[in-house]
């Protein structure tokens, strides 16, 4: 009879008590498409959930969930000041805290598309269309290291983007298109 | 995929994130890259209770020359060695080994330091190291430098207690003599983990006889290797291409490949072979010999 009653007693306490100290939420400042935003974070968010769920950003997409795919790829700047292609799903959104991304939809200014999403729209770089995000913004992140680059360039730039449609020699066409008009523009890639 | 709960700990310097080690021990994980841990963690194959993210510590990325040593901090990009004007005018090998590392977005992320505590059997930095005679720096309660040969002991196995980390790799500079230095790597998709992977550095003297020899071996064999009988057999003859197929020949009888989807074990040691000559007569080609 004692013993029931100490129990009921401690269960009580661990009601009362929940477990919400762990894990600790965790407060974040991002920049994403030049807006800020502030929230509170469980550790293991996902970056690319915390885009798609948290901010609505659903341009940014999962495709293989494994690292392999690239259709989570997003700029991120980086401790040099530079622009750097990541994929948002092998990243948690804490470890995003102070910096700056850009996501598919932060290219176009205005109803003006930017270079890279013309020459996909031009040179038929897409077919069901899943992998374009991703692919336009690893493009976008080679052709800062490279802005003029040769067909294999270009292949290997994308290696970490898988699309099942194109056989990917219209994408291939399109970013060496896309690199031709930014150089010849004179205009900076961003 | 989501990954178990964990908490999370982002330490200004190594100090702190060896006490949390030290508090948490093997309930925690340190968080370099991520480009390894975190697929483990979405694949629930690793659920550490704490993660201590090393990604805010200043002064573990750099990549400089000290007396005729490249000194690389462990939190260094893999892109970033790809692309140091540094590594591609001195060390040239290692950026030959970074562009063949994944993908640009996994290079941007990942580090040296985290590829190399991960230890995974076909990993393309350890074999560099081993043929490099690259030594570690380790922080733990004390610091220790260790040799890379001693390193890397099995699959995801290293030297690495569970409250130390690693904060740099030395590479020492060859000189007195010529340099030949390459890695080839074999792998069934772009991108992919190494079938078998090769790294040769050769020094030659006047006479064009091999003084010294580094051969490391990855992705054959439980932790990538030295493949210390084929250097014996190189070490001090003129190169000929009988002598570089017996030197190839004594790297895939020291291979212990299992078999699995990238090949049988059979197919995986003629092809540390294969590797092995040619990674070899690539390196001679770049000390100006060809055979």
């Amino acid at each position: 009879m004692v013993k029931k009653k100490v129990k009921k007693k401690a269960a009580r306490k661990a009601a009362r008590k929940p477990e919400a100290e762990f894990p600790k939420k965790h407060r974040i400042e991002v920049e994403v498409n030049g807006v800020k935003y502030t929230h509170e974070v469980e550790p293991r968010l996902l970056l690319v959930h915390y885009i798609r769920d948290v901010l609505g950003l659903t341009g940014t997409h999962i495709g293989c969930d494994t690292t392999h795919c690239g259709a989570c790829t997003v700029l991120m700047d980086w401790d040099d000041g530079r622009w750097k292609a990541i994929k948002s799903c092998t990243m948690f959104a804490v470890q995003a805290n102070g910096r700056r991304i850009l996501t598919i939809e932060g290219l176009a200014k205005g109803d003006e598309l930017h270079p890279l999403q013309k020459a996909f729209w031009e040179h038929h770089g897409l077919q069901c269309g899943y992998c374009t995000p991703g692919m336009i913004m690893s493009a976008l992140g080679y052709l800062m290291i490279n802005p003029n680059p040769s067909e294999m360039d270009v292949r290997k730039g994308i290696s970490g983007n898988l699309c099942r449609c194109t056989g990917y020699q219209n994408i291939v066409k399109a970013i060496l298109a896309a690199a031709e008009e930014i150089r010849s523009s004179g205009k900076p890639i961003l | 995929m989501i990954p178990k709960q964990f908490e999370y700990f982002a330490p200004k310097t190594v100090g702190q994130a060896i006490s949390l080690l030290k508090k948490y021990k093997e309930d925690a994980k340190v968080l370099a890259g991520g480009q390894s841990l975190i697929p483990m963690m979405k694949l629930r194959l690793a659920a550490p209770k704490y993660v201590i993210d090393l990604n805010n510590i200043r002064g573990l990325s750099y990549i400089k020359e000290v007396g005729g040593v490249i000194r690389i901090g462990a939190l260094t990009r893999h892109a970033e060695i790809e692309h140091s004007p540094l590594i591609r005018q001195k060390l040239p090998i290692m950026a030959e080994a970074a562009e063949w590392i994944a993908d640009q977005q996994v290079r941007n992320l990942g580090t040296i330091g985290g590829a190399i505590s991960h230890c995974d059997p076909a990993g393309d930095w350890a074999p560099n190291l081993l043929a490099l005679d690259a030594e570690l720096v380790i922080q733990g309660a004390r610091r220790r430098v260790a040799k890379a040969v001693k390193f890397f002991k099995g699959p995801f196995e290293t030297d690495l207690k569970p409250t130390e980390i690693l904060t740099e790799i030395r590479i020492p500079l060859p000189r007195g003599g010529r340099v030949g230095q390459a890695y080839m790597k074999f792998e069934r998709k772009a991108g992919d983990f190494a079938t078998v992977g090769v790294a040769a550095n050769l020094l030659l003297n006047d006479k064009n006889e091999i003084v010294k020899a580094g051969i490391g071996i990855t992705a054959v064999a439980p932790a990538p290797f030295r493949a210390s009988e084929a250097e014996k057999i190189l070490v001090g003859n003129q190169p000929t291409a009988e002598l570089v197929e017996q030197a190839a020949q004594a790297a895939a009888d020291m291979a212990e490949p299992w078999s699995d989807l990238r090949g049988s074990a059979e197919y995986k040691k003629e092809m540390t072979r294969v590797f092995t000559r040619r990674a070899v007569k690539r390196a001679l080609e770049r000390a100006g010999i060809t055979l």
